[in-house]
């Protein structure tokens, strides 16, 4: 159960994954956010309209995968390092998966590091495609890896 | 004697923005910090804030404070005194102080003291051993001094405070073996757990720390399992190599001035322990002295700047400043509060505040 | 041991200086606490109790418990954890209370 281990059920997982369709088009958002906690700033920082309007600012985020480009600046925003970006469509066996990096050292582009699952965990080698800032002054670095894709809903950190 | 219209005791987020709200409507400040820098907590905090824009989330807390600290220290109608420790106050509303060694008085016509909280402590065989430290005290030494803490380090309290300096300790290089909780479930939000289990680190619920292990310094802790009743569960002890000990178990109201001013005071356990009886315009049962922050009752920084807003603003009003603006930025300021306040993670809070609102009503 | 990189901190550190410490020179910062340069330089054992002799050392480091009181310069029970380093500065370990008092002093 989150509450008692920091993991989310697979349950929970596939409660904010996109469909099957929306997957298959492009790169899309992944917001792991499950506890009703007072927070918003997913909602303002998407500048594509993914993030529906916040009612209560304690409400979970609701999406419109349609409108989502991929573009990874939600994944700056969120103060809980909740939100990734996962393309199914980089080739046949991999994807791409975009996660937040707040430590050193940072990975080199074209590195090898190991995909971390949310237990931390190692399941795989990954290469590091690209990193860049989540924005001047944000300290935070948003790094492209190239996993395989039976993991691309799974690795969530890496070790560098 | 000096005289002051507004003095404000201490610099944290709850002070700054009651200085900062005072001193916008018109009042003249005194900001009165014991460190030789002003921020209080906010300085220590690397980690991107919560809440709304308004709240500045998004924006990490040692950025909030180079903010508001340029602000208040810019600002004409706010005077700031740093190295300064509030030794008393006397009937008379005469506050004492010790500034760099001078002893001072000051006589205000408001009182907003934002003296924050202090960090509990756990017992157990060997707890005062050094390398035994506070969470707030590995996040100063870290964020702060720029000093590690050690090289492995076991952390208690699994609430917010404790899963962020594991976070933190992480950033710094430092190696987190295993969070230890005594609760069944975790108290922090999901996201800052999500945040270590996925870099490596093991969350342990009802699990304690039964003793402490080392010469001069600590050196081996032993931990076991708990049952409901908070008792050991037999064969589930385990040593752990660790050199420091980081206790995050919760914060405790510093209130010595209320209790000196003669501010009623009640238990509340929600709220972290006594804690002054107020209005919902944050004055205490004293007129003119008002509360605002975690010595009011142990929250969040967020909170605490809104409530740092509150009283600054009512204050300056009770003097006859910000006579227009008052009601308008008053429910502004209080719409903040409880949408800060109302989802499940608020319902502690609510509760405390609640059982607070029983005793004699404050007006 | 002091932090080298850090992923968001920045540290703004004052000159170079160096004081003693139970009479051997030890090098730290100025105007940092002097505990955190004596726990940089590896020392965590800040005194000793005084019925017990247990081990004291950093506790909450802001200035409220009076765990890591210390001689300064003569003077005892200085907050080594918020008093600032200075050049020059003779730190000594105090065993339990400090000793006050003597001649009266202007």
């Amino acid at each position: 159960m989150l509450s008692k281990t920091g993991v989310p059920t697979d349950d929970q997982i596939e409660a904010v994954k996109p469909s099957k369709e929306r997957l298959a088009k492009g790169p899309v958002v992944i917001v792991e956010c499950f506890q009703e906690i007072p927070c918003d700033p997913c909602y303002t920082a998407c500048k594509q309209g993914g993030f529906l309007p916040f009612e209560d600012i304690n409400d979970l985020p609701e999406m419109d995968f349609e409108k989502c480009n991929g573009c990874g600046v939600c994944i700056g925003a969120c103060p809980g390092l909740a939100i990734f970006i996962v393309d199914e469509t980089y080739s046949d066996d991999e994807a791409l998966v975009i996660i937040p990096w707040e430590f050193v050292p940072v990975p080199e582009e074209g590195s090898t590091v190991k995909g971390l699952n949310r237990e931390g965990e190692a399941v795989a080698e990954v290469k590091v495609k690209k990193v860049r800032s989540a924005g001047k002054n944000k300290n935070t670095n948003l790094i492209t890896l190239i996993v395989p894709k039976e993991f691309a809903h799974e690795i969530r950190s890496i070790e560098v | 004697m000096n005289k002051a219209e507004i003095l404000v005791i201490g610099s944290g987020p709850a002070g700054l923005k009651a200085s900062l709200s005072a001193a916008e409507q018109g009042a003249g400040v005194a900001l009165l910090e014991r460190d030789s820098f002003l921020g209080g907590q906010l300085v220590k905090q690397t980690h991107m804030f919560f809440g709304s824009k308004e709240q500045y989330a998004s924006e990490r807390g040692f950025k909030i404070a180079e903010k508001l600290n340029l602000e208040a220290e810019e600002h004409p109608n706010i005077k700031i005194l740093k190295d300064a420790t509030v030794l008393g106050y006397y009937e008379e509303g005469i506050v004492s102080l010790e500034v760099k060694g001078k002893f001072a008085t000051i006589k205000p016509a408001a009182i907003i003291i934002a003296t924050g909280a202090q960090e509990n402590t756990l017992m157990f065989p060997n707890c005062d051993l050094p390398g035994i430290y506070g969470a707030g005290a590995v996040q100063t030494l870290m964020n702060v001094y720029g000093v590690l803490p050690g090289k492995r380090v076991a952390m208690v309290g699994a609430g917010n405070i404790g899963v962020i300096v594991s976070y933190q300790l992480l950033q710094a290089g430092v190696e987190v073996p295993v969070i230890i909780e005594a609760m069944p479930h975790i108290g922090a939000y999901h996201v800052h757990a999500s945040k270590v289990r996925r870099m490596g680190v093991p969350i342990y619920t009802s699990h304690t720390v039964l003793s402490a292990h080392g010469s001069e310094s600590l050196e081996k802790i032993t931990m076991a399992e708990i049952d409901q009743d908070r008792n050991p569960v037999t064969g589930t002890e385990k040593d752990l190599e660790v050199d420091v000990l980081c206790i995050a178990v919760g914060l405790t109201p510093l209130t010595e001035i209320l209790f000196q001013a003669g501010c009623k005071m009640a238990y509340i356990p929600e709220l972290g322990g006594h804690v002054p009886l107020r209005s919902d315009n944050l004055e205490t049962s004293v007129p003119n002295i008002f509360v605002a922050g975690d010595v009011g009752g142990i929250e969040e920084a967020s909170a605490a700047m809104v409530e740092g807003s509150i009283a600054g603003l009512t204050a300056a009003f009770n003097l006859g400043y910000g006579k227009e603006s008052y009601a308008g930025l008053l429910a502004a300021a209080k719409r903040e509060l409880d949408h800060l306040r109302r989802g499940p993670v608020g319902e502690k809070i609510r509760i405390g505040l609640e059982s607070l609102s029983s005793f004699v009503e404050v007006k | 041991m002091r932090i080298q990189v850090h992923p968001i901190l920045e540290f703004k550190k004052g000159k170079k200086i160096s004081f003693t410490y139970d009479g051997k020179t030890v090098e730290g910062y100025e105007g940092e606490p002097i505990a955190a340069a004596l726990h940089a330089a590896g020392v965590r054992v800040l005194s000793h109790s005084r019925n017990y002799k247990r081990p004291r050392g950093f506790w909450c480091a802001i200035g409220n418990c009076s765990s890591c009181n210390m001689r300064v310069n003569g003077i005892p029970n200085v907050r080594t954890c918020v008093e600032p380093l200075q050049s020059g500065m003779i730190v000594e370990t105090q065993q339990g209370r400090g000793a006050i008092g003597g001649a009266l002093n202007e």
